[in-house]
């Protein structure tokens, strides 16, 4: 495996003041389908201009916890804030806050890129001049200026998922969530939109939190968060995680925390 | 740029803001239309036969008796156009239904959902644009029908529209709830058996009421009942530029009581969060 495009060095990046509101505070969620148990009181927070990674195997219950941040459904147990709104009280200013990129692309492949962009800047209310002049430079920052008026269904997969994240910033949120977005992309392509969103964090503060099973994708400076079967089994800078697992590695010691007898995929 | 921090007082949305927003999903539900050709085609096709075939073969069949809004004896295609008109938005209505059952498959349906407007308001924009669909193939299909001698008064081109607006909405609704109870794609071909043939057929839209009630008095019973027998005689009497007011108060109240249940079913502490994970794993 490569290692994803180089970060700025970790004593840079400006490092949240604790008594700030968090970007994300997630407080004692749980959710049930029927009886079975997805998440078990989950805790943890995003701070702003930080990148939380949030490591967990395929059924750990990364997508319902962001279905649950998104308000696809109703939260059961617990309280999910975004800069201090209540997602279940305050639905509107919360969701204004955040920008989210699915796991299963979203996109209207028989539209243009614009066209895909200019809906979504209508969603959140954004007047068609503004918003033509956001897409325009959006697409310019992820390099698809030239293909503005092709359709969705004629980008590769690592266009679309840049397309994806550039519509997830059109609206300007503190916060984004990405939900294992480099699936299915070759190694070029994941590079690519690691790199773009550690940029977002440093150069405009954005807090991230990034939803992966990929060992690889996270660095050292980043924020941890390990949910394995809806619980989550440690948090913390990735450094402290790895230690306090007498690990050498985030593979370890993701592996001794979880008793997992194999490598789930990815490699540190 | 640094971080902020601070809460931010919350400030709620403009008016201008919903406009841009209602504005921005029925300008995306005009353009997804344009792009499926064979929907428009298969939109126009199917009243279409059964105009020029079927009421050709039942025209010596069936006799029409005067009754309103018509002022005299009318051929039988005059008879089951305004049948065929809402016949056009039951479909687009289950359509746009079945399109948001598949949204969801796909996961376009929650790009609509995690929007900061209100839910409910989503909703009624999203009905909105799939009325406004269904008019464009409603007036496509009377510009067809007035060749085939299906003449209504010039000025009923324009009564109609308000009632063919009611009747979309209806229908739409209708769809949406019905849509909420959906868990997956495959379980629509139920809804065609169940819902849209049944509402066709007892209806007024392929003959008259007092016909059926000669035949079966419970069939009768049963059209009066059935919200779409009013959207047809809505549009029926509309297009003679005259009201039926019960239809206007069935349709109406139909329409309202569609629409909460529609809004109440995708509300997200209820309805759609029943139910497991909609595309992704848990």
């Amino acid at each position: 495996m490569t290692s994803p495009a180089p970060i700025p060095d970790p004593r840079e990046v400006p490092r949240p003041d604790p008594a700030a509101v968090p970007a994300l505070s997630i407080d004692g969620v749980s959710h049930s389908y029927g009886s079975r148990r997805a998440l078990i009181d989950v805790s943890f927070n995003v701070q702003p201009a930080s990148f939380t990674a949030l490591l967990g195997l395929n059924g750990a219950g990364k997508s319902t916890l962001f279905s649950l941040i998104t308000r696809l459904f109703g939260i059961q147990t617990g309280r999910v804030g975004i800069f201090g709104h209540d997602v279940s009280k305050r639905p509107g200013e919360a969701l204004r806050l955040l920008g989210v990129v699915f796991q299963p692309r979203t996109l209207d492949l028989d539209l243009s890129l614009t066209q895909n962009l200019l809906y979504h800047a209508a969603l959140h209310g954004i007047s068609r001049r503004e918003a033509a002049t956001r897409s325009a430079e959006l697409l310019g920052r992820i390099g698809l200026s030239d293909r503005a008026g092709s359709k969705v269904r004629d980008l590769s997969g690592g266009q679309m998922r840049r397309l994806e994240i550039a519509r997830a910033l059109l609206h300007r949120p503190r916060l984004l969530l990405l939900d294992e977005p480099t699936v299915g992309l070759d190694v070029k392509a994941r590079a690519d939109i690691i790199s773009q969103v550690r940029r977002l964090v440093t150069e405009q503060g954005i807090g991230v939190l990034w939803a992966t099973h990929l060992f690889d994708e996270i660095m050292p400076s980043d924020d941890l968060v390990v949910l394995h079967q809806g619980q989550v089994l440690a948090q913390g800078p990735m450094s402290r995680v790895v230690t306090e697992a007498g690990a050498q590695d985030v593979n370890t010691a993701f592996m001794r925390l979880t008793g997992a007898q194999t490598m789930p995929g990815g490699g540190a | 740029m640094s971080s902020i921090t601070t809460r931010e007082a919350p400030r709620g949305f403009s008016v201008q803001e919903y406009l841009t927003c209602l504005t921005g999903i029925v300008w995306r539900e005009g353009l997804r239309f344009l792009h499926q050709r064979e929907r428009f085609v298969s939109a126009l096709v199917r009243p279409l036969v059964w105009l020029f075939i079927f009421a050709a073969g039942f025209r010596q069949v069936l006799g029409i008796s005067i009754i309103p809004p018509y002022e005299t004896y009318i051929l039988y295609e005059v008879y089951i156009a305004p049948g065929l008109m809402a016949m056009i938005q039951l479909f687009n209505g289950m359509q746009s239904s079945l399109s948001m059952v598949y949204d969801r498959e796909m996961g376009n349906m929650r790009t609509l959902l995690v929007s900061p407007l209100p839910r409910g308001f989503l909703l009624f924009c999203k009905l909105l644009a799939g009325t406004a669909v269904s008019l464009l193939q409603v007036y496509a299909f009377l510009l067809i029908a007035w060749f085939w001698d299906i003449t209504p008064p010039p000025s009923g081109y324009l009564t109609v529209l308000p009632a063919l607006i009611l009747s979309g909405l209806m229908l739409g609704s209708l769809g949406m709830l019905i849509s909420s109870g959906i868990k997956q794609l495959e379980n629509f071909a139920g809804v065609m058996n169940f819902v849209i043939f049944p509402m066709f057929f007892a209806s007024s839209a392929l003959y008259p009421l007092w016909r059926v009630q000669e035949g079966s008095p419970y069939l009768y019973y049963l059209c009066e009942a059935n919200p779409f027998t009013h959207a047809v005689e809505l549009i029926r009497f509309a297009l003679y530029g005259q009201i039926n007011w019960i239809s206007l108060a069935v349709v109406a109240s139909c329409t309202i009581v569609f629409m909460i249940g529609a809004i109440w079913a995708y509300d997200p502490s209820r309805g759609l969060a029943r139910r497991g994970p909609a595309g992704g794993e848990g």
